[in-house]
């Protein structure tokens, strides 16, 4: 009965009462919770490498950008990214950018991976866990790997003079939003990949051409008008606007709020479909 | 000649994903846009190699050609050969056939070169097609690509037969990040302070982004052979340490 309900695709049912006294009690957010100690349990094993790429390479791209770069394009002027030095300019969108970049290696081979590589999920699924609690337990170990990178990203934008307003510390929550924006339908999608060529293009097709043309390295009023429109439906401009806005301390609320409602509708809708299609992967 | 084999191996499984292999062209096609319409606009003219100020995008685009090549050579010789490696067990298939360590580092390479071969030709099309070239010194540009994907792959592929987890490759990236954003690539060398330009003088993509700027804007003078002996010693080298250590990983 229990496995007719599991192929139908039910939540399964409650786990056996064996005693109480031996089961540890269900911690505060529920079974999610539990996969997300398993991730922080792996991640204190492998933090030591990922610690050098998480904070040199903000190091490096705000060094060559904004200063290496940044002093081309402050002699040549700075009327058109509204007057502020390109390091200025530069530095919240490479917050968001490593937000997305962090965001997108997190939820790409490590969940495809985990069903057919290293097959934690698998494991996982043959204990109480339900995939929605195996999926929004990976979201939360993504989502505190953003927050990390991209505090480190904030903290150098602070030391280097690169922000402009008190309001950068809300910046740093901004990027973390626009990760998970992109963490949680990625992670949706990437649980039903059958051959990890998919990931591929993903880089090549969504990551590269949303890092270099969604206003990043140059203000949107240079695209082509028919390109700019294309370039504003995207979630990484809304994040490097809200980024830039607050980091700038140029923010207006309305403007701000729809910033926000933009990346969380996204994020949401990841949410909503990773439990659907975690269940509909991992029930077989 | 059996190194020809594992190209024959990995054209036949590319064939399956011919996607894949074709759209790396568009990187760097991605990257010289952005550059066109938007960070040319913003930098404006920058000295070019013989002192002379040219537009930006003149200037950056053998940088990213010299970049592509490095790039897609560490890509081939890091994370596919650390998966032949380690989870497809290619070569402990390979070595139990005829062929030697040494010829496998040379296959591997061979394809990553081929590969490579055919990035640079369509980089180097798309540049003269968007008007960045202004000399015939670029048909030196393609094999100067290669030489450069030739230096990198054999010494990527050296450092993955050190590696023991995909962890590991945070530590590639470490090592190529630097090289891709400092190497003069999207700036000139002046804008460092002397003992920055002395440091980045002697690092590898520098001798390929000179070569492939001073070849596309016809600056060409011997010096040049120096640096393109440098990525030649480097390959070589490489090549000789890959084949040895594959050996030593396998042959036991």
């Amino acid at each position: 009965m229990v496995l007719a309900a599991l192929a139908r695709g039910d939540d399964p049912p409650e786990p056996p009462d064996h005693g109480g006294a031996t089961r540890p009690p269900v911690p505060p957010g529920g079974l999610s919770f539990r996969a997300f100690q398993c991730w922080l349990t792996v991640y204190r094993r492998i933090w030591r490498s990922s610690v050098w790429s998480s904070v040199l390479g903000p190091l490096f791209y705000l060094g060559a950008m904004g200063f290496g770069l940044g002093s081309l394009v402050d002699k040549h002027g700075t009327a058109s990214l509204g007057g502020v030095s390109y390091l200025a300019f530069v530095a919240p969108a490479i917050l968001a950018v490593s937000a997305m970049n962090t965001a997108m290696g997190e939820a790409s081979y490590p969940v495809f991976g985990s069903v057919k590589w290293n097959k934690i999920y698998i494991g996982a699924q043959a204990s109480p866990l339900r995939p929605a609690d195996i999926f929004r337990g990976h979201l939360m170990f993504m989502t505190m790997r953003i927050a990390m990178n991209a505090a480190v990203v904030t903290v150098f934008m602070c030391a280097f003079g690169a922000a402009r307003s008190p309001w950068v510390v809300l910046a740093w929550p901004a990027a973390v939003l626009t990760g998970f924006a992109f963490a949680a339908p990625i992670a949706a999608w990437a649980v039903m990949v059958t051959k990890e060529n998919s990931f591929a293009y993903l880089f090549r097709f969504g990551m590269m051409p949303l890092m270099l043309f969604s206003g990043t390295f140059f203000p949107l009023s240079q695209l082509p008008g028919w390109l700019r429109p294309l370039a504003y439906a995207t979630p990484l401009w809304h994040g490097v606007a809200l980024c830039r806005a607050l980091s700038l301390g140029r923010a207006d609320l309305p403007g701000a709020l729809g910033h926000v409602a933009y990346l969380a509708a996204l994020a949401s809708a990841g949410i909503w479909a990773g439990a659907r299609t975690y269940r509909r992967r991992l029930y077989v | 000649m059996s190194s020809g084999f594992l190209i024959e191996r990995h054209a036949r499984v590319y064939r399956h994903a011919w996607l894949v292999f074709a759209s790396g062209v568009f990187e760097p096609l991605f990257y010289l846009l952005s550059v066109g319409l938007g960070l040319g606009v913003l930098v404006g003219k920058v000295p070019g190699p013989s002192g002379q100020l040219i537009p930006y995008r003149e200037f950056v685009a053998p940088g990213l050609l010299a970049v592509s090549s490095m790039n897609g050579a560490m890509y081939d010789s890091t994370f596919n050969i650390f998966f032949r490696l380690k989870y497809a067990k290619l070569y402990d298939a390979i070595l139990a056939t005829p062929m030697r360590p040494a010829q496998v580092a040379l296959g591997e390479i061979g394809w990553a070169l081929l590969r490579g071969t055919i990035y640079a030709v369509a980089f180097t099309l798309v540049m003269l097609g968007l008007d960045l070239v202004r000399s015939w010194w670029v048909v030196l540009a393609v094999p100067v690509a290669v030489l450069i994907g030739f230096a990198f792959a054999a010494v990527g592929m050296t450092g993955t037969t050190y590696m023991k987890s995909w962890q590991d490759f945070d530590y590639v990236i470490l090592a190529s990040m630097p090289l891709f954003l400092f190497s003069a690539t999207f700036y000139p060398l002046s804008v460092y302070p002397r003992v920055v330009q002395v440091i980045v003088e002697f690092t590898p993509l520098y001798q390929g982004v000179v070569l492939l700027r001073d070849l596309t804007l016809g600056v060409v003078g011997p010096g040049l052979l120096w640096r393109a002996a440098y990525l030649a010693v480097l390959g070589l080298a490489g090549l000789w340490a890959s084949g040895r250590r594959i050996g030593k990983l396998l042959l036991v």
